[in-house]
């Protein structure tokens, strides 16, 4: 028998309100309407979540790992990106 | 011992045991890893559901049996659960269909059964409903898909409430317990509850592109401890690990 298999969907479940969506996984469905409640069950029945968003995979735009080169490695000899290069006033907390 | 207020405990609670039973036989074998999971959480809400209902059963016998002995070590004759449920998981639409009839009853039983002035019936109630109505949902779901989806899906989809059909009208049907619990306001009179039951079923059939079937002829016994060849299978299944191994626990 020949098996057709559903689409491959994305799954973002936001654990908390106030805490964005995260990535938790991917699942098959036939449609958002499918994947939404499979990812109910699958993802969010040890009480993880309070809201999914589905995506399908094909619709998600990746970089190409071959690239990874010219798309990050210039980034990593470029400490002065990053603001730790200031006096921090005692008040300030959390930073 | 309130017999009477055990034994409409049991009519609820053996529906739900049986048919977390014939769910929970899904597990591994679902058509999907993704339904396959959605019918075992199923299966385990009504296993959790019946604890409740099997805990308060056991205060009410107060014969020092728990809630497993009332689960597990009855005979075929004692369960009162209805036909519809332990009827086998023949493929994939029975099951959705069984699923789906028994829902639309369940979500409404549950409705009326939070009214109760029973506290204990009535909290297990409000605290069940959300996940029938959950189980509502994706049954109903699936006998849309299903009835709406392919040639094949559709045949299958209507065979499948055709055969569960003549199981309908005995969840309808109201024992010498359940009429008493009535009278008490404790029970839910489920014989009120049969017209709205067929008007949904059918709006969804409908909506599924499937025919409501007109048959009259109407299977029962379930309530009263008759049932189906079908349940003697599942309760040695059911009941394995209690007779071989007594008492044992995990």
């Amino acid at each position: 028998m020949s098996k057709k298999h559903w689409p491959l969907w994305e799954i973002f479940v936001r654990s908390k309100n106030g805490l964005e969506h995260r990535h938790f996984g991917s699942l098959h469905a036939a449609d958002a309407e499918m994947a939404l409640e499979n990812a109910r069950d699958v993802y969010t029945r040890r009480n993880e979540g309070v809201s999914i968003w589905v995506v399908e995979s094909k619709n998600i735009t990746a970089s190409n790992p071959e690239h990874n080169g010219e798309l990050f490695e210039p980034a990593q000899d470029k400490v002065y990106r990053h603001p730790t290069f200031y006096d921090l006033p005692d008040e300030v907390k959390h930073m | 011992m309130k017999e009477n207020l055990y034994n409409y405990i049991l009519g609820i609670a053996d529906n739900s045991l049986i048919l977390g039973q014939r769910m929970g036989e899904l597990c591994g074998h679902g058509p999907s890893l993704e339904t396959d999971i959605a019918c075992t959480n199923i299966s385990l809400d009504l296993f959790g559901q019946v604890r409740s209902y099997f805990q308060y059963a056991a205060k009410i016998a107060g014969d020092g049996r728990n809630e497993d002995d009332i689960a597990m070590l009855r005979k075929e004759r004692e369960y009162k659960n209805v036909l519809l449920v332990e009827q086998p998981n023949t493929n994939f639409a029975y099951s959705i269909g069984r699923q789906f009839l028994f829902d639309v009853y369940h979500l409404a039983f549950l409705a009326e059964q939070q009214k109760s002035a029973d506290l204990t019936l009535s909290a297990i109630a409000n605290k069940c409903i959300k996940e029938v109505s959950y189980h509502e949902r994706f049954s109903s779901d699936w006998v849309r898909r299903l009835g709406d989806g392919t040639e094949e899906s559709n045949k299958k989809m209507q065979e499948a409430i055709n055969d569960l059909w003549a199981y309908t009208d005995e969840l309808f049907h109201q024992t010498e317990a359940d009429k008493a619990m009535v009278v008490e306001g404790l029970g839910v009179d489920v014989t009120k509850l049969k017209d709205e039951f067929y008007k949904s079923v059918s709006d969804l059939l409908e909506e599924a592109n499937l025919q409501t079937p007109e048959s009259k002829w109407f299977q029962k016994g379930g309530k009263e401890g008759i049932h189906t060849e079908h349940l003697g299978f599942l309760l040695s299944d059911l009941q394995y690990m209690q007779r071989t191994y007594p008492n044992m626990e995990w």
